[in-house]
């Protein structure tokens, strides 16, 4: 009796934290969504209308590709940000991971022919998490030797990759042209749209890029959980003191810990350019790396909350065109909604440390 | 007799998975020092954040001068004349005494804060109730002796009746903690009401008019020191018999299992400290390092574990080599360690409890192997630590931070002995416990002796050092400079030696000749 009886105690209760924890992040959109259409309704606009068509633009059928479409970057920076901020590390500079990720995707989409699209694919794959994470080592190993702040570190490398590519994409990549670009990649590296390998039709130009996004998202959550990397990843970014002291290298850690962040916010830029754009330019990337900051924050850093987090951003910006269209409303109002998002759940954690003195309070006294 | 006070009735609070409180009453009279006397995690702090606003009780009601009400707040609870100093003080560092008195109570009026009314206003309660503390020093500079007179000056300045002090002698020393009673005494003289909290009974029969025992979230009884003593007092706040003097059998002396051989150690700083230290532990003994906190012990300890590198020197365990181990390696080749600083060493507080008990060994089979980890064997073997260490939990899968600090001593020792290690090294093992949690320890640390394990017990509690050591070495700035065997000292040629009373002979080379 014990064995099943606690078995389904601990499922019950996982499921109870389950939703604890989303609470709050739903609680948040829905009080940025109030707000939006508060802003929409001083401006002169019908908010019912506008958010109307803001939902029929991102999640209805016909839709929802591109709503994949601009989900599929979001999940992997704000996967790489959640990441890092789990072993207590500000990974501001994904943005820059990003651009060599797409860098490399980039040149090897050209450079390397004749080979299958699998192979082709699962190298450039490799290669770009491989650039990522060693634009992330440089930070990480400052950091870890003399503490240099990564949020400073990060940055600066962000800084330095955008230059690399400016100058590649208008110089020595630079496609015949007026436009300063790379050459397209091989279609060999072309990853192939969900339309043309799932059973049923998928409108858009959605790629295997989200499928792999989603996957990523459920194998960081088992590293997390079930290795011992991300046992002492978490055991860092909780108490590095009690981590040292149980034997675990928190320098190496943090390494470990930076470069799989930039691994992953590599990818974003891989896919980006094999999965929509298929080159390489200066502006390939909204700022995905830094709406990564956003959506990491909102997923409370759990890797499966990402995916709902990346996809309620990505959905944002694709019914962002529709609700222009319908209610009027200017696209620029979709980044207020972002923001706001992102304000009530700084306020949700300002407000816990407020509401949360009770708490603390006495668990100091108890210690 | 005239109406309590303030007066307690079925005061329920529930967190989850625990009954905090359960239907306590409590009366409180005016000029009377009532000691609220339980072990860690009987529901005091608790019962005293409900009085004081901070947490809302499930049920029950408070009644203040005989009128039902309800505390919703610090604030309220201060506007009715009740005042709590805890034992995490809430001060602001860099403002001065004065300052900090006024704070948050300013003159409700006023749009510039009357500092000089203010300042002669706090001498004056200070010299009334000999607080001795200067106004103009900031608080920063203070040492937590006085940063506590000065929470206890705020209350009054607020205009407290009833004054609860949680745990305040936890952060004292001996003189202070003199201190602090005559305070006490002169403040209830004035018709104040006391609230003390605490877990140690020699401060209870000394300050005490009246004794409240709470244990379990419930009253279980009520006395006065002149009508009890100190047996009496323990029985009924564990519930059982408590041993004081530990029985203990002659140590057997078997292999060495550390030897420690001219070791130096410098800080961070590179400050000198530990200076030619050598030593050894045999297999079935304990030893214990005595001395006064900073006296090196730390250093010495961080060396021993692989935290801290060593300037020169050698550690050997059994005969491995491990002056130049890791952390990681020195754990695996068989030392445990409870840390002096369990909250911030010993524990990750965001972890559960299972997660806590395999730190160490969270590479290792059966817990993981090859990177990954099993949670089936992980919750297994949790559950028998959690059950052999007697830990007091709801579950296993409840935060290392919501248990009771004796509770979270328990684990790690039920981490660092569930491990089977060759040598252990306990830091400080039962500071701030009560004692059923220190007889506990004690006699786990003796279990393990009598098993053969080698003990190295650094304390600076001398009875603790007396009770359980077979030898005891005393250290003063970074040096060994005495070594006694069990019984061969009394307090007061421990504490000569621990305070430099040797000095003379410090000159020489007194590094002890392994026994
Ligand atoms: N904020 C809290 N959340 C959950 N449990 C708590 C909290 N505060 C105290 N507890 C639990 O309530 C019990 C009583 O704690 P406490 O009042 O601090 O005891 P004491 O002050 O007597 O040591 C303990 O089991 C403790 O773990
Ligand atoms: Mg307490």
């Amino acid at each position: 009796m014990p064995e099943t009886d606690s078995k389904k105690r601990s499922i019950s209760r996982v499921l109870r934290s389950a939703l604890r924890a989303m609470l709050l992040p739903l609680i948040s959109v829905v009080f940025a969504i109030l707000v939006g259409s508060l802003i929409i309704r001083l401006a002169g606009y019908n908010p019912v209308v506008a958010f109307q068509a803001l939902i029929e633009g991102a999640f209805s059928p016909k839709r929802f590709g591109e709503t994949m479409v601009r989900a599929t970057p979001l999940l992997f920076t704000g996967l790489a940000v959640a990441y890092g901020f789990r072993a207590g590390l500000f990974n501001i500079g994904a943005e820059g991971q990003l651009f060599m990720g797409g860098l490399v995707a980039a040149y090897l989409g050209v450079a390397l022919g004749g080979m299958s699209a699998f192979a082709h694919i699962s190298i450039i794959l490799v290669a770009g998490m491989a650039a990522g994470a060693a634009w992330a080592f440089i930070p990480a190993i400052l950091k870890a030797k003399v503490g240099a702040h990564e949020v400073i570190t990060t940055m600066m490398f962000t800084f330095i990759a955008r230059g690399i590519v400016q100058w590649l994409v208008a110089g020595p990549l630079k496609a015949p042209g007026p436009v300063a670009q790379t050459e397209p990649v091989l279609p060999s590296a072309f990853l192939p749209r969900l339309d043309s390998i799932l059973p049923f039709h998928v409108p858009g130009r959605a790629s295997i890029g989200f499928v792999i996004g989603l996957a990523a998202c459920v194998i960081m959550w088992l590293i997390l959980k079930y290795t011992t990397l991300g046992y002492e990843n978490r055991a860092v970014g909780f108490n590095p003191t009690a981590a040292e002291t149980g034997g675990i290298s928190v320098a190496g850690t943090t390494v470990k810990a930076l470069c799989i962040s930039g691994a992953l916010a590599a990818l974003a830029g891989v896919t980006e350019v094999l999965g929509l754009h298929g080159k390489l330019f200066e502006q390939f990337s909204s700022g995905f790396g830094f709406t990564g900051i956003a959506v990491a924050l909102l997923a409370k850093n759990h890797p499966l909350g990402v995916i709902p987090a990346a996809i309620l951003f990505g959905g944002l910006s694709a019914g962002a065109g529709k609700m222009q269209l319908e209610a009027g409303v200017s696209q620029k109002v979709i980044f207020i909604i972002q923001a706001l998002i992102i304000f009530f759940v700084a306020a949700e954690e300002l407000a816990k440390l407020v509401l949360g003195r009770e708490r603390t309070e006495v668990a100091d006294v108890a210690g | 007799m005239e109406p309590p006070l303030l007066e307690l009735r079925g005061i329920t609070k529930r967190f989850p998975g625990v009954l905090a409180n359960d239907r306590v009453d409590l009366q409180l009279h005016r000029g009377e020092i009532v000691a609220l006397l339980g072990e860690n995690g009987a529901g005091k702090t608790t019962l005293m954040n409900v009085v004081y606003g901070l947490l809302s009780p499930d049920a029950g009601e408070v009644l203040f001068e005989g009128s039902e009400v309800s505390i919703r707040s610090p604030r309220q609870a201060i506007s009715l004349g009740i005042g709590m100093v805890h034992q995490h003080f809430m001060l602001v560092e860099p403002l001065t005494v004065a300052e900090n008195i006024v704070l948050g109570h300013e003159p409700a009026r006023a749009t510039v804060i009357d500092f000089k009314a203010a300042r002669s206003f706090v001498q004056d309660l200070s010299e009334r109730y000999g607080l001795k503390v200067d106004p103009d020093e900031r608080i920063e500079n203070l040492p937590v002796g006085t940063q506590q007179r000065v929470e206890i000056l705020k209350a009054l300045y607020r205009g407290a009746r009833v004054l609860i002090l949680d745990e305040p002698t936890a952060v004292l020393t001996p003189q202070e903690v003199h201190e602090l009673f005559a305070v006490v005494r002169s403040l209830v003289t004035e018709g104040l009401t006391v609230v003390f909290i605490t877990h140690k009974l020699e401060e209870v029969m000394n300050v005490a008019d009246r004794v409240v025992v709470m244990r379990d979230g419930a009253v279980v009884g009520e006395t006065r020191p002149s009508e009890t003593d100190q047996k009496g007092l323990a029985r009924l706040m564990v519930g059982r018999e408590v041993v004081f003097r530990i029985t203990r059998t002659p140590s057997h002396c078997g292999a060495t299992v550390l030897s420690v051989a001219d070791l130096n150690v410098v800080t961070d700083r590179g400050i000198e400290a530990v200076r030619g230290v050598s030593f050894e532990v045999c297999g079935g003994e304990i030893v214990a390092i005595a001395g006064v906190s900073g006296n090196g012990q730390t250093e010495l300890i961080e060396a021993l574990t692989g935290l801290r590198r060593v300037k020169s020197g050698k550690i050997m365990l059994g005969d491995r080599d491990i002056t130049k181990s890791s952390a990681r390696s020195t754990i695996e080749a068989g030392v445990s360690h409870v840390p002096e600083d369990r909250l911030r060493r010993g524990l990750v507080l965001e972890f559960d409890l299972a997660e806590n008990l395999i730190l160490g060994d969270h590479r290792r089979p059966p817990f993981a192997q090859y990177g990954l980890m099993w949670p089936s064997a992980i919750t297994r073997i949790a559950e028998e630590r959690i059950e052999a260490y007697d830990v007091r939990t709801p579950s296993l899968d409840v935060d290392a931070a919501t248990l009771s600090g004796g509770n979270q001593q328990k684990l790690i020792l039920a981490r660092e002995l569930g491990r089977n290690p060759d040598l252990l090294i306990a830091a400080q093992p039962t500071r701030g416990l009560d004692v059923g949690a220190i007889e506990f320890v004690h006699g786990e640390i003796l279990k393990e002796r009598d098993a053969g394990k080698g003990i190295l017990l650094v304390s600076l509690e001398l009875e603790e050092v007396q009770s359980l050591a077979d030898r005891i070495l005393v250290i003063y700035e970074g040096r060994i400079v005495k070594e006694f065997a069990s019984g061969e000292a009394t307090d007061e040629e421990l504490g000569f030696y621990m305070t430099g009373g040797g000095g003379a002979k410090l000159d020489e080379e007194v590094g002890v000749a392994d026994a």
